[in-house]
């Protein structure tokens, strides 16, 4: 009987919406230092790193290595900012403050608290890319309409990692055990995945290792729009970014299931 | 509480084209099993509009689980429950939007005010923000919070934050309150201000299913008890009745070294049940002057003579052994 509960189809409705709005209500809360957060960091890579090593190497992919690095940096932190939010927000949420278990007294089920959290782990990363998006343009490093794009890339990035992070959300027994996250997916997809270099670079094992990895096709999308080019394959980048997300989903949902509904 | 401020009104019973059945809470032979260990084994009750029903019982006698089914949280392994006229699980969330849920631990909204967090529970519910504006004053007056909404819920202390999770269990103006130990860690003063709270919502006509193992509280506020161990039901009545059909009307506690040698040797005879834990003697009887006349005779006895009590009745029922 409990299995075949858990083992439900993800079930979507409108209900998700009353959660994912206390987020943001507690989100505007601290706007502020939140999107200096999101932006502080990739801005110094994108700083130090593009005008340090980009003086050195010049262009690189037909771009300045500055805008090369740039167009990395926003994929980078639509991956971080809704890793970050599965992960250690989530578990604040659920295991910490208990809230979850107070919202799943209401009329709300776990699956929409699921989903709430999933959609807001997406907005997110759209306002982190937002954020940096903007400071490209400040910069003069991107200067088209295309780019805009960027955005829902963003909000598909966010749905791929925030996922993940909530499957290590369900399987965490405290915060410790997300660095394992960190180490193991994060670093190794940020290094492989085109976001300092061309993946092209690397010896072709290591290059087609990285053809599975969702953020360089996530990066594969995002460099051609930036350089104001409509990007090849984007069906095919998008249908990995989505079976990713969608998969990663549904484990995390199976998961918390089983966690909380005992 | 402050009696002047009631938060919602009494639910006019048998509106016309409502069905109000008078029993608001329906279990049959529940059954709840955790790998090999059946939690719950074939619990049977029902709760009438207006009662103040309590389940009595140490730790892990399965009643958090109960609470949870009928909540439609887990899904039960067998049986039947019926949640303000809804089939529970199927009908789970449409029970939910009845029913007020006050839970063991605290869980309000940290990052929000106290208006905040009444403010966004009410939005689960999909309450309009008029009627949210209308209940929240009324709301908070009733938790004696009236002055405190716009505080951080990190400075309220421990028995505010209890009132303000009553108060939140309100907002959408349920039929039935459903406590899981409601005062557990509080002190005296904020208990009997949550007892207060309680009654004043039990005359205005709301139905209370309570989990406690505080003997005066069930005591206090309940109309009928059941008394829960290992997953079964052990006895379920009103807590007169139940005494009076379990428990000797009088007790003599006997204390200190000398108690266990006094039991033995005068106590047993005279008494028509006794009980040694550790350094005190428990006396039950019907009658407990020859019991009194004998210790009056023994100086340096050190005991206190008292009726009996719902306190007796569990000991009775579920034994000394101490639970984990």
């Amino acid at each position: 009987m409990e299995s075949a509960i858990r083992y439900l189809p993800l079930r979507l409705s409108a209900r998700f919406i009353p959660v994912w709005r206390r987020n943001l209500l507690v989100w505007r809360k601290l706007a502020i230092a939140s999107i200096l957060g999101n932006i502080a960091d990739p801005l110094l890579y994108m700083l130090a790193l593009g005008y340090g090593i980009g003086s050195m190497i010049g262009d690189v992919g037909g771009m300045s290595y500055v805008a090369f690095i740039g167009t990395g940096m926003v994929c980078q932190s639509a991956m971080f900012t809704s890793s970050f939010e599965g992960m250690y927000s989530a578990f604040s949420r659920m295991h910490v403050q208990r809230t979850w278990e107070a919202i799943i007294n209401a009329p709300i089920a776990l699956d929409d608290v699921m989903l709430a959290e999933w959609i807001w782990c997406a907005t997110k990363a759209v306002m982190s890319t937002t954020a940096i998006l903007i400071v490209i343009q400040v910069l003069g490093f991107g200067h088209t309409w295309l780019a805009l794009w960027i955005l829902p890339l963003g909000f598909l990035v966010g749905l791929c990692f925030g996922a993940f992070g909530l499957v290590m959300n369900a399987l965490a027994p405290s915060y410790d055990f997300f660095t394992y996250f960190f180490t193991l997916v994060l670093t190794p997809m940020l290094l492989f995945s085109g976001v300092y270099f061309p993946v092209d670079q690397m010896p072709a094992w290591l290059a087609s290792i990285a053809g599975a990895l969702p953020l360089k096709h996530a990066i594969d999308i995002a460099r051609p729009l930036m350089l104001g080019r409509f990007p090849d394959d984007v069906l095919l980048h998008v249908a990995v970014l989505l079976a990713y997300a969608i998969a990663a989903y549904y484990v995390a949902l199976v998961l918390t299931r089983r966690r909380l509904l005992k | 509480m402050n009696d002047t401020a009631i938060p919602v009104g009494v639910r006019a019973p048998g509106i016309a084209g409502v069905r109000e059945p008078q029993q608001v809470v329906r279990v049959r032979e529940l059954r709840k099993r955790y790998g090999n260990v059946e939690v719950v084994r074939g619990l049977s009750f029902e709760i009438r509009r207006g009662e103040c029903f309590a389940l009595l019982g140490p730790n892990g006698a399965g009643k958090t689980t109960t609470l949870r089914c009928c909540l439609g949280l887990i899904d039960p392994d067998g049986g039947s429950i019926e949640l303000v006229g809804e089939p529970v699980p199927k009908a789970a969330r449409e029970a939910r939007i009845r029913v007020g849920v006050v839970p063991q631990m605290d869980n309000l909204d940290p990052d929000f005010t106290v208006r905040e967090n009444l403010l966004i529970y009410g939005g689960y519910f999909r309450l309009r923000r008029n009627v949210l504006d209308e209940r929240i004053p009324r709301l908070l007056e009733f938790a004696g919070l009236a002055g405190k909404a716009e505080m951080s819920i990190r400075t309220l202390s421990g028995g505010m934050k209890r009132r303000l999770t009553l108060a939140r269990a309100l907002i959408n103006d349920p039929e039935l309150l459903i406590l899981d130990e409601p005062t557990t860690g509080l002190d005296p003063q904020a208990r009997h201000l949550i007892w207060d709270g309680l009654r004043q919502l039990l005359k205005q006509g709301k139905t209370i299913l309570l989990t406690t193992h505080f003997m005066d509280e069930a005591e206090r506020l309940a109309t009928r008890l059941a008394v829960i161990d290992h997953g079964t039901m052990i006895a379920c009545d009103t807590p007169r009745a139940l005494l009076d059909a379990h428990v000797e009307p009088e007790v003599v506690e006997v204390y200190g070294e000398a108690a266990r040698t006094w039991a033995e040797s005068r106590g047993r005879p005279l008494a028509t049940r006794l009980e040694v834990a550790g350094e005190t003697a428990f006396c039950y009887a019907s009658d407990a002057a020859p019991l009194l006349a004998d210790l009056a005779t023994h100086a340096g006895v050190r005991y206190l003579h008292r009726p009996a009590n719902l306190e007796d009745l569990f000991i009775k029922l579920t034994g000394r052994e101490l639970r984990d």
